[in-house]
């Protein structure tokens, strides 16, 4: 199939409406619209529902009393909108429903700005609302990974019936780039057991609910959750890595600032210094393991990101104290310059001299 | 059946009819979720003409957390968030909701019954299944606001509670159709 050059926004809403996602509600927030705008046109062509909600509070329930269904449904927001949503997030997480929902980051906190960030990091991968519960949360570096895993993520959900997020950012939903959206098989997943779809030739009917008033029922069902969320860690787990055979430093660094590491990876190299790269594209569940291939051949690690540093805890973590763990990062829709990490990078290696 | 956190029920069931516009669809809601934390939802649902059924249970108080303070608490009503009864100058004033819903373009019947007397749930009767009689014929939002009693929260036995609710909440929340498409036809 040829590619077209699309903005990330809008490849996401045709990526998900070629993963079968007929049902879009949103609610406008900047640097996110052209993604709803893009749903409000498409949708009604081939017959699907497009609405903007009062609200993202209201949006959210609404994917709640879709994916309650077994439909394929999605919503996307931005960084205020998203943390407005997720009342509705930790019910549909509860509920055990499948759905997307999509995060084009911009900086905080409070109102903050409408420039790209990753400073929904924690929100994101270790929890937002209230309760035990786990997104599957997939960070694209490019508007064609954002293709592929915006598809991916509906099969993901239908899987584990459970909400996967699309965190991007501000930069990744606004660039064009070209892009191609390759046949994929939908995965037809029976909900039959479980969805609202009344009641047929049922005895019982299927309840859509995560209340649970007995202590021990509620903490069986957060056994059961979590013996989810294991499975998931034992099966979903996706990263790359880049040049970090005997690396010196390795960095790591998702969405947006992968690329830019990307960048510095060959600059580093004229100066004699070899660097590799660990690119989570899960961000739940966190890439802990591949730290162990390399903790041992390299000197230190650098997290990189668009925060104050979120993501670094989790590299803390993964490596365990066995080797230091180093951040650098912008804020505020501040883009981190391949200059500043390297000039980072030769900071970290005199320190380590 | 699907159950929406609270004040959402109305953003939930547009979910699940639009995800299967065949269905039926109703949602049943209190004074607290309906015209307080919910009242985005219901207005909105409203607006768009969800073609929906909604069964607003009023009884001026927060029942199940214990009999506090509603946003349809009529004035000086005790509760135990207004011990001293709902004084309207900091505490405001109640809502009216199927007045205040009837004054939106979209919606295709409102009407306030009350389950106080043999008359009254009569009537609730034959409001309920209009209003699921108009999602089946497709004609739009239908809601019933039904007048009911709280004795335990208000502290009163169940017989003096109808009373109350006569001679009180009747008075500020009078019954009627307040919105009918078929009969503005």
């Amino acid at each position: 199939m040829a590619r077209k050059l699309m903005k990330g926004n809008e490849a996401i809403g045709e990526a998900a409406i070629k993963a079968g996602c007929h049902l879009f509600f949103g609610y406008p927030i900047t640097p996110q619209n052209e993604l709803p705008e893009y749903m409000s046109k498409r949708l009604p062509e081939i017959g699907g529902t497009f609405v903007q909600a009062e609200s993202e509070v209201a949006a959210i329930n609404m994917v709640y009393g879709a994916a309650g269904t077994g439909s394929r449904v999605m919503t996307s927001s931005s960084s205020p909108g998203i943390s407005l949503k997720q009342e509705g997030i930790s019910y549909i997480a509860g509920s055990e429903l499948p759905c997307v929902i999509v995060n084009i980051v911009r900086g905080g906190p409070g109102l903050g700005g409408i420039q790209p960030a990753q400073s929904d990091y924690f929100q994101s991968t270790k929890g937002g609302g209230h309760g035990d519960y786990k997104l599957i949360v997939l960070a694209p570096s490019t508007v064609q990974e954002m293709v592929d895993l915006v598809q991916e993520a509906f099969d993901l959900a239908d899987k584990y019936r459970n909400p996967v997020m699309i965190l991007g950012d501000g930069m990744l939903g606004q660039m064009m780039e070209p892009v191609e959206f390759k046949e994929r098989e939908i995965k037809k997943v029976d909900h039959s057991s479980w969805a609202t779809v009344g009641m047929g030739d049922r005895e019982k009917p299927n309840i859509v609910n995560s209340l649970y008033l007995d202590p021990q029922e509620l903490e069986d069902h957060n056994h059961k959750l979590q013996r989810k969320y294991d499975e998931i860690t034992a099966n979903e787990i996706r990263y790359e890595t880049y040049n970090c055979e005997n690396a010196e430093i390795i960095l790591i660094a998702y969405g947006t600032t992968a690329r830019i590491v990307q960048d510095v990876i060959p600059m580093a190299k004229e100066k004699g210094i070899k660097l590799g790269l660990i690119k989570p594209i899960t961000l739940w569940p966190f890439p802990y393991d591949v730290f162990n291939d390399y903790v041992d051949s390299t000197k230190a690690f650098l997290s990189v990101e668009m925060s104050m540093g979120q993501m670094v805890e989790d590299v803390k973590l993964a490596v365990n104290g066995k080797k230091p763990v180093h951040f650098y990062g912008r804020s505020g829709g501040m883009i981190p310059t391949p200059e500043g990490i390297l000039e980072n990078v030769i900071e970290v290696l005199g320190g380590l001299e | 059946m699907q159950e929406a956190a609270h004040g959402r029920a109305p953003a939930v069931a547009t979910g699940i009819k639009r995800a299967i516009p065949e269905s039926i669809v109703f949602t049943y809601q209190g004074d607290g979720d309906l015209a307080s934390i919910g009242t985005a939802e219901i207005i909105h649902a409203a607006a768009r003409n969800e073609n929906m059924t909604v069964i607003f249970v009023n009884n001026a108080i927060y029942g199940m957390t214990g009999g506090q303070m509603a946003p349809t608490t009529l004035p000086n009503q005790r509760t135990t968030t207004s011990p001293r009864g709902r004084d309207v100058s900091s505490a405001g004033n109640p809502l009216k909701m199927a007045e205040m819903l009837a004054t939106i373009d979209g919606p295709a019947y409102i009407e306030r019954t009350t389950v106080h007397n043999i008359k009254g749930i009569s009537r609730t009767k034959k409001a309920i299944q209009k209003a699921f009689q108009n999602q089946v014929d497709k004609k739009g939002f239908s809601l019933v606001e039904i007048l009911s009693t709280c004795p335990t929260n208000w502290g009163m036995t169940p017989v003096e509670s109808l009373s109350w609710l006569e001679d009180n909440m009747m008075e500020y929340f009078p019954l009627g159709v307040y919105k009918d498409i078929e009969e503005e036809k």
